[in-house]
């Protein structure tokens, strides 16, 4: 393709949202609208997930080992038989646990900690009056945080099978309902975004088309004189992805300023939810919401031209 | 040049010298519904030649104009244009055939959001001509159709025929070896046909070969050109010099 060719397409393309402004207009407003829906779904979908994903961070398993008998009876609770780890052994079972796929960390809390931790919560300032010795010696535990929150059946099964181990402390239901809640969003994000993708391309093939028709007589023209199919597509693809370019940066910037307003509100407003309500920054929402917005734009304005002109250039 | 290209050039040349830059051998073309609109035509036209193919709506002559430009293909027969077989040329090579066709319509079929010179320099465009090359043909072949003064006008603001000559300088600025003119003085007033008649005699007198289609029975019988008259997409007469015959 000579230069001159490649200038001549791109001025045709500039000058062809011109001529046709209101088509162009309408091209613009319907790719905008569809790419805000999808943004704004987007940037709710993904503080959802982000406000689930926190508190599964949140959830733990302790792991309690064998102690000595004396000990059981010291504290009061009941014996149970099985093999009392050494310090080494313990030391081996954490490197186990960590080394599992479903762990994201495992924390030793030593019979010491484990007393100064549980002593001021639960029997107040003064709480070691009273007692010559930790009464929770041997009580090494490890707590270990979990990666994925629906694995945890499997990491409690395996610990179970580990002998040294006397008691695993864990919710079912806490982890149970932050995976259902997990795949539930999954599920409904993957269905609205689906429905939406087919709404935005039916509306915008649709307006691409009407357009295009249109200038039908155009392209047959061109293609009566004996220009290629390239000469006639270039300045139409063109033009679908500079529309489709506009289509996504409007609604992106919208939705930017829309998002800072409504995290200044919520936090403003609702101050007791943003306790345990932590959202994503935007800078966060953008690194993903940004590239996907604008590939969707420019591939719907190419795809859409393209396909259109496809079907009047057997001229 | 590749030996087999060369070969290619030797072989169409031969086939022009023998049965004409035109040539359709035997053709019918049907469509999904009704009688055929082409049924075993042979006609041939030697370059050079001014012709004139009348005949009834519904005889087949755009359906020629179409198979000749290559819109559409004979359902059964060959159609030979410049020795192209017209059924072997692939999509990707009819842009650079029809190059060789200057093609007039009826109803102009401008781009009517660009000037004169745009229109015409559009098809210049196409065949990558340089902007230097386009700047000295655009004004020569405007004023070769008379329209030297107007290069500037919008379509839109020109006359029936006015806008023809348009079509006409766009039609030539690739200097084609034949020129179709489908109904080229259907829109036009008598006087303005006649001066769109002259050009293209003009034209052809320069080598053009020139094929008209026309239902004017004035211009068919004033012109004493060879006429090829079709009834029902059959050929029913062919005459040398001819004039416009009645079917009735």
């Amino acid at each position: 393709m000579k230069i001159s060719t490649l200038f001549y397409t791109f001025r045709q393309g500039f000058k062809n949202i011109w001529r046709n402004k209101w088509f162009s207009l309408a091209s613009v407003a319907t790719i905008a609208a569809c790419l805000f829906l999808f943004g704004l779904f987007f940037a709710i979908v993904a503080n959802f997930s982000h406000i689930v994903k926190t508190a599964e961070e949140g959830v733990s398993i302790a792991v309690f080992f064998h102690d000595d008998n004396d000990l059981c009876e010291k504290q009061g609770h009941e014996h149970v038989e099985g093999e009392v780890p050494s310090s080494q052994r313990i030391e081996e079972i954490g490197k186990m646990i960590a080394a599992r796929s479903e762990v994201s960390e495992v924390k030793f809390i030593s019979d010491d900690e484990a007393w100064a931790t549980f002593g001021p919560n639960y029997l107040g300032e003064d709480y070691d009056l009273g007692y010559l010795e930790n009464p929770l010696k041997g009580m090494n535990s490890y707590e270990v945080f979990l990666s994925d929150v629906s694995m945890q059946g499997t990491l409690v099964h395996w610990l179970e099978s580990i002998p040294e181990v006397r008691k695993i402390n864990y919710s079912e239901v806490t982890a149970s309902t932050l995976s259902g809640v997990n795949l539930l969003i999954a599920y409904i994000s993957i269905g609205i975004i689906v429905v939406l993708l087919a709404v935005s391309v039916f509306l915008i093939s649709n307006t691409v088309t009407i357009g295009i028709s249109v200038r039908k007589e155009e392209i047959n023209i061109m293609k009566y004189i004996g220009a290629t199919d390239f000469f006639v597509r270039s300045p139409f693809v063109l033009e679908g992805i500079i529309i489709g370019l506009i289509g996504a940066a409007i609604p992106l910037a919208v939705i930017y300023k829309l998002y800072l307003y409504a995290m200044e509100f919520l936090t403003e407003k609702f101050t007791v939810l943003s306790n345990f309500l932590n959202f994503l920054p935007v800078e966060e929402v953008f690194h993903y919401l940004l590239p996907i917005s604008l590939i969707l734009g420019v591939g719907i304005g190419f795809l859409g031209s393209f396909t259109t002109v496809r079907k009047h250039l057997h001229v | 040049m590749s030996k087999r290209k060369e070969m290619q050039i030797k072989k169409r040349q031969e086939m022009v010298e023998k049965n004409g830059i035109i040539y359709l051998d035997n053709v019918s073309k049907s469509y999904s519904t009704g009688s055929p609109a082409l049924n075993g035509v042979t006609v041939s036209i030697m370059p050079g030649e001014f012709v004139f193919i009348v005949g009834d709506s519904g005889s087949g002559k755009s359906t020629m104009i179409r198979l000749l430009l290559r819109e559409l293909t004979a359902t059964s027969g060959h159609v030979y244009v410049m020795g192209n077989d017209l059924a072997k040329l692939r999509h990707g090579k009819i842009p650079k055939f029809r190059r060789n066709l200057g093609v007039v319509f009826q109803d102009f079929r401008l781009l009517n959001d660009r000037n004169v010179y745009e229109n015409v320099a559009f098809a210049q465009r196409i065949i990558e001509k340089s902007a230097k090359d386009i700047r000295k043909n655009v004004p020569t072949i405007l004023a070769t159709v008379g329209l030297a003064g107007k290069y500037k006008a919008k379509t839109t603001e020109l006359s029936g025929g006015e806008k023809q000559r348009v079509a006409l300088a766009r039609a030539l600025v690739n200097r084609p070896s034949i020129l179709l003119a489908d109904e080229p003085t259907g829109n036009l007033d008598p006087k303005n046909s006649w001066d769109i008649m002259h050009l293209l005699e003009e034209i052809n007198e320069a080598g053009t070969t020139v094929v008209v289609v026309t239902h004017n029975r004035e211009i068919v019988n004033a012109m004493h050109k060879r006429v090829i008259t079709m009834k029902k997409g059959v050929v029913v007469s062919d005459q040398q010099e001819g004039g416009y015959i009645d079917e009735d």
